[in-house]
């Protein structure tokens, strides 16, 4: 094995951000008040982790504005669902409308921030998060697209790397499209990245992690301004995780 | 004037011929017409060419159309997970599918509603969505242009109907039927309650009766999963 495949094994087994510690990061670039829509995946933990002091109004693509918690057992209604078929309720202030509305909203720049999961993100921001080429079935766009080419933020939540190691964020993607040079910033269990003209900045880095070690683990190049300082997560209190 | 309230699910779908172009409402579970579907799997026709956002929950939804081949080609956004009859003819090639970003299928059946030829957009530009679509800049952003989705008939799942048509829907169970209850040449309603003219506020009609074309009255059904 030659030398930097081993420090690459090395690396890939020293610890990382959790699912959940990426939601609680990404939750932190939301800003009060904001329309936020969440993806599957990572992004859907993040209504989890949202700071107790401030307000964010969640977006369903079914037509669903003021999105609050899933329902508990015994409240569920099947007729107040969110994208993935989960029953939930409305915070005071929601409204419902039809899905041309919901995407109006996706697509005409009115939501500030969206949250997607991804495969692969190139160093221009193109997202591929829809299809894994030859993979069985029909695949299914869904929202993404109208997402992805109307949000005024775009963030991407995923692991750094796959898990056969392989980088997700390429020069160039080589899954299917989602949408082109729409990323913003990136939030893994490495890093916050984000992706500006001049090509893919380091913001901050996972605990223990060096610049030099999540550049090793991606497949564009990073830069840097200054010093890149370590992600900070909040304690997250007991008993908040239900009552958001 | 002609009565738009039919008094059984398979005489308000009695009409509908094979190779018919059908729009269904609902998305993930809510706002189905599961009864008219259920209706149009028991009539047997053949060849349709459907147009929804998914396809199917295992034996519900479309799924018991796609059980019993009568699906030819789809037009959706997000056939799901639990769609297996439907992947199960996809796989054999007995379905032919388009897959349409869901806003994109909105607007492309609003397009139809609206009396308008088609429309530009940045959305699918440079995916496989874009293949064999015009493409022009417009306001230096890359345009695709995307046609109008028309159907010779909608299938809607209201809450409320009064007997001209009006209808209401519960929370998000709304979705895409307004939209696809504008856009076909027939337009099918079940809905869980009938309620005499003027009896829903004027402000409170969200499908105005001019889009509604037949009635049924018939108590919704739900698939889990």
């Amino acid at each position: 094995m030659p030398d930097s495949a081993v420090q690459e094994k090395a690396l890939l087994d020293k610890p990382r951000l959790t699912r959940e510690q990426i939601a609680q990061r990404a939750a932190l670039e939301l800003p009060d008040g904001a329309y936020v829509n969440l993806g599957w995946g990572i992004p859907n933990l993040i209504a989890n982790y949202l700071p107790k002091e401030i307000t964010v109004y969640f977006h369903s693509e079914n037509g669903i504005l003021g999105m609050g918690r899933r329902a508990r057992p015994g409240e569920e209604d099947y007729d107040l669902i969110d994208a993935m078929k989960v029953p939930v309720t409305l915070i005071p202030g929601a409204s419902i409308f039809h899905q041309a509305d919901a995407h109006l909203m996706t697509r005409g720049g009115h939501l500030d921030v969206a949250v997607l999961g991804s495969f692969q993100v190139s160093e221009k921001g193109d997202l591929a998060n829809w299809k894994i080429p030859g993979a069985k079935g029909s695949g299914g766009i869904g929202g993404a697209m109208d997402i992805a080419a109307g949000a005024k933020k775009l963030i991407v939540c995923m692991e750094h790397v796959a898990r056969d190691g392989a980088a997700k964020i390429v020069k160039k993607c080589t899954y299917p499209l989602t949408g082109l040079a729409c990323v913003d910033t990136m939030v893994t269990d490495l890093a916050v990245i984000d992706v500006m003209s001049e090509g893919l900045v380091l913001r901050e880095v996972a605990r223990g992690w060096t610049p030099e070690e999540v550049q090793k683990l991606t497949g564009a190049p990073l830069t840097t301004k200054g010093r890149v300082p370590e992600i900070h997560l909040p304690r997250v209190l007991p008993g908040l995780l239900e009552e958001k | 004037m002609k009565k738009k309230v039919y008094s059984s699910l398979d005489e308000v779908v009695a009409d509908v011929p094979d190779g018919a172009r059908v729009m269904f409402g609902g998305f993930g579970g809510a706002g189905f017409p599961n009864n008219l579907i259920q209706a149009l799997v028991r009539k047997g026709v053949k060849n349709i060419t459907a147009i929804s956002n998914n396809c199917g929950t295992r034996d519900g939804e479309l799924g018991l159309m796609f059980k019993h081949n009568q699906i030819k080609h789809v037009i959706a956004s997000f056939p799901g997970p639990h769609a297996n009859h439907f992947q199960e003819r996809f796989a054999a090639r007995e379905v032919t599918l388009e897959l349409v970003p869901q806003g994109i299928l909105c607007e492309r059946m609003r397009a139809a509603a609206a009396g308008l030829q088609g429309f530009y957009t940045t959305v699918g530009v440079g995916t496989e969505v874009a293949d064999g679509k015009e493409e022009r800049v417009l306001d230096g952003k890359r345009c695709i242009l995307e046609m109008p989705i028309h159907a010779d008939y909608a299938f809607i799942k209201a809450q409320k109907a009064d007997e001209l048509g009006n209808l209401t829907y519960r929370l998000a169970a709304r979705n895409f039927n307004p939209i696809m209850a504008m856009a076909a040449n027939t337009t099918i309603a079940e809905a869980e309650e009938l309620v005499p003219v003027g009896s829903i506020n004027p402000v409170h009609v969200m499908t105005p009766a001019i889009f509604v074309h037949r009635i049924v009255q018939a108590k919704g059904l739900h698939y889990a999963g």
